[in-house]
């Protein structure tokens, strides 16, 4: 099986490439004969291009869902923010330590309204990847996490979260800093708002990194993302000593979002543009942002304590088990 | 009992660190102490009760409560009758009430025995029902860690119990409930990263690992040295992320003074009962 999406895609992708190229010679070409047949050749390798992502695209198992959650091309936070909300203004820093770039928030208004925004952040490219940490946060991201959303507390301003990161930061710097404290406290302080808080997993849903910021009265989750207590390849190395198993662990660990939606662990699943969220931008943003306000439609029509309320109860029917 | 080996069978053990023979009868009175190099051994929740709570004053609750297998998940139904039939417990956590020093507290003790103490749905209730009626009966709630993080074999499930625990905690500090957690080896990832680290007071024992991620996944991420004692008890306190390091020994007197300290606004005339 594929390790990365590219791998995956690499069909598709070389098809594209191809349908760009002859796209290219079309619109050079001065003889309308030689034109002509080329346009119908790019016509050609489109059917052909779509008719190898229809394939591509129906027979997704789980695996492939981990792949498409972590595809370089699909759209992360600030894409979400720019797309979905006015006059963001990123603020930066835990007053403590520093400021951590693998995360990103600030206010912004969302038709109108102002919200307080966060989410995870990766990067595009090996540099901007550096810059951003992969998206793993060290204790200060969850710090500055906290302090935005006391701050919209103190203002009345609801909160939306984007989760997208393969796991908080592991490394000695983190442990000494209280990598774990600074998790579980950022769930806590959710746990105290009486704003409402929602959340959308837009990517990786990396077990206690994502979850730190995503104790909100609804959790949406888009088609393609997925959302683990573990990393599938991390579940295969201690189930059967082999990391390269992550396809089996991915299938058993059920991350997918429709697994998720399912097990009554996430309120909605948003539909993606056929393809994935990279495919259309614009309508993607457009689904997430219809459906957060809908989710702060509903939530609005509760008081401060009855929101905090909710969310308590939300989590508290978590679980499955028997009582004998 | 289980700790080291024993040459003699029932009359002697062997420490699990400095590998000397000790006398069996003397390792259970020192509460599985090394005499000679002080280490503290894991504890079975019995042994754990025992060694904590006044006597006798212990009352299990939440004991119908059983784990399903929710997803299906490869070999988990074999490994949790097993884990049963190994310990006896129907899940890794055991919650109750108890007294200590006379003093009336909600109790959840994890058993690092069933499935590496691991947090799943089951496991998961108990801990927020210890913490809830810590809440509903006005007491202070103490709860000893002893997990290798959440229940992978639970996926989802499990995470969010990160979640629920947590949120009980921040219930209990809304309502003034004192919450003490005690990290015993070992107590890590998502049971480190959720409840443990939100209790009011928090006290270690003697080299218990602590930690968010394996060790041998922390070292390889990062081009910083790690320390000797890395994701130890004493790593953590000099990071300021534990109260104290705490001798099995004095673990119910410093329990009791932080229990009758914090909780004597609950229930004044109820905290001491001769
Ligand atoms: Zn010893």
């Amino acid at each position: 099986m594929a390790k990365t999406w590219k791998e995956w895609m690499k069909p598709l992708l070389e098809l594209e490439e191809l349908i760009e190229k002859l796209r290219a010679a079309a619109a050079k070409e001065t003889d309308p004969v030689e034109h002509e047949r080329l346009e119908a050749k790019v016509h050609d390798f489109e059917r052909r291009r779509d008719a190898v992502l229809n394939v591509m695209i129906t027979r997704m198992g789980p695996w492939e869902e981990v792949l498409m959650a972590r595809a370089e091309p699909r759209p992360y936070t600030l894409d979400y923010v720019d797309a979905m909300f006015t006059e963001f203004t990123e603020l930066a820093g835990d007053r403590r330590v520093g400021d951590d770039k693998a995360v990103v928030g600030g206010p912004a208004r969302l038709d109108e309204r102002p919200v307080m925004v966060l989410g995870h952040q990766k990067g595009r490219n090996l540099q901007e990847r550096t810059f951003r940490n992969f998206a793993m946060c060290k204790p200060e991201g969850y710090r500055k996490a906290i302090r935005l959303f006391e701050m919209a507390e103190r203002f009345r301003m609801p909160v939306v979260t984007f989760v997208d990161t393969p796991a908080a930061d592991p490394g000695v710097e983190s442990e000494s800093r209280g990598i774990s404290e600074a998790i579980a406290d950022s769930m806590r302080v959710m746990f105290s708002l009486t704003v409402p808080v929602v959340s959308v997993v837009i990517g990786e849903g990396g077990s206690g990194g994502a979850i730190g910021i995503a104790a909100a009265n609804e959790v949406l989750m888009q088609e393609h993302a997925i959302y683990s207590v573990i990393p599938p390849e991390g579940c295969a190395a201690i189930l059967w000593r082999d990391p390269a198993k992550g396809p089996q662990a991915a299938a058993a660990l059920r991350l997918t979002a429709r697994s998720a939606g399912e097990l009554g662990l996430v309120d909605r699943v948003l539909p993606e543009p056929f393809g994935g969220a990279h495919r259309d931008p614009v309508e993607a943003a457009d689904t997430v942002k219809r459906a957060v306000l809908e989710s702060l439609a509903a939530l609005d029509r509760m008081g401060p304590n009855e929101v905090k309320r909710h969310r308590y109860d939300r989590f508290r029917r978590m679980g499955v088990y028997e009582t004998v | 009992m289980s700790m080291g080996q024993s040459p003699t069978p029932g009359r002697f053990v062997q420490c699990a660190n400095c590998r000397k023979t000790l006398f069996l009868a003397e390792f259970l009175r020192d509460l599985k102490v090394c005499g000679h190099c002080g280490h503290h051994h894991r504890l079975t929740w019995q042994e754990r009760v025992e060694a904590t709570f006044d006597p006798g004053t212990f009352e299990e609750t939440d004991t119908g409560l059983r784990s399903v297998d929710p997803l299906e998940f490869p070999e988990y139904r074999e490994k949790h009758v097993a884990a049963m039939a190994k310990t006896g417990m129907a899940d890794s956590v055991v919650g109750g009430r108890a007294r200590i020093e006379g003093r009336r507290v909600s109790v959840a003790v994890a058993d690092f025995h069933f499935m590496g103490g691991s947090m799943g749905s089951v496991a998961g209730e108990k801990v927020t029902r210890a913490l809830e009626r810590g809440c509903d009966e006005l007491m202070p709630v103490v709860a000893f860690c002893a997990s290798g993080g959440a229940r992978m074999q639970e996926g989802l499930l499990s995470l969010m119990q990160m979640a629920k625990t947590t949120a009980a905690v921040e219930r209990c500090r809304s309502e003034g409930v004192p919450f003490i957690a005690v990290f015993t080896d070992p107590t890590m990832a998502g049971v480190l990263a959720s409840y443990a680290s939100v209790a009011d007071v928090i006290l270690a024992e003697p080299r218990a690992l602590v930690g968010f991620a394996g060790a041998r996944v922390s070292k390889q991420a990062q081009v910083v040295k790690a320390p000797d004692d890395f994701q130890t008890a004493e790593f953590c306190l000099r990071a300021g992320m534990v109260d104290a390091i705490v001798h099995r020994r004095e673990l119910r007197d410093h329990l009791g003074r932080l229990v009758g300290a914090l909780g004597a606004h609950l229930a004044p005339k109820e905290a001491l009962v001769g």
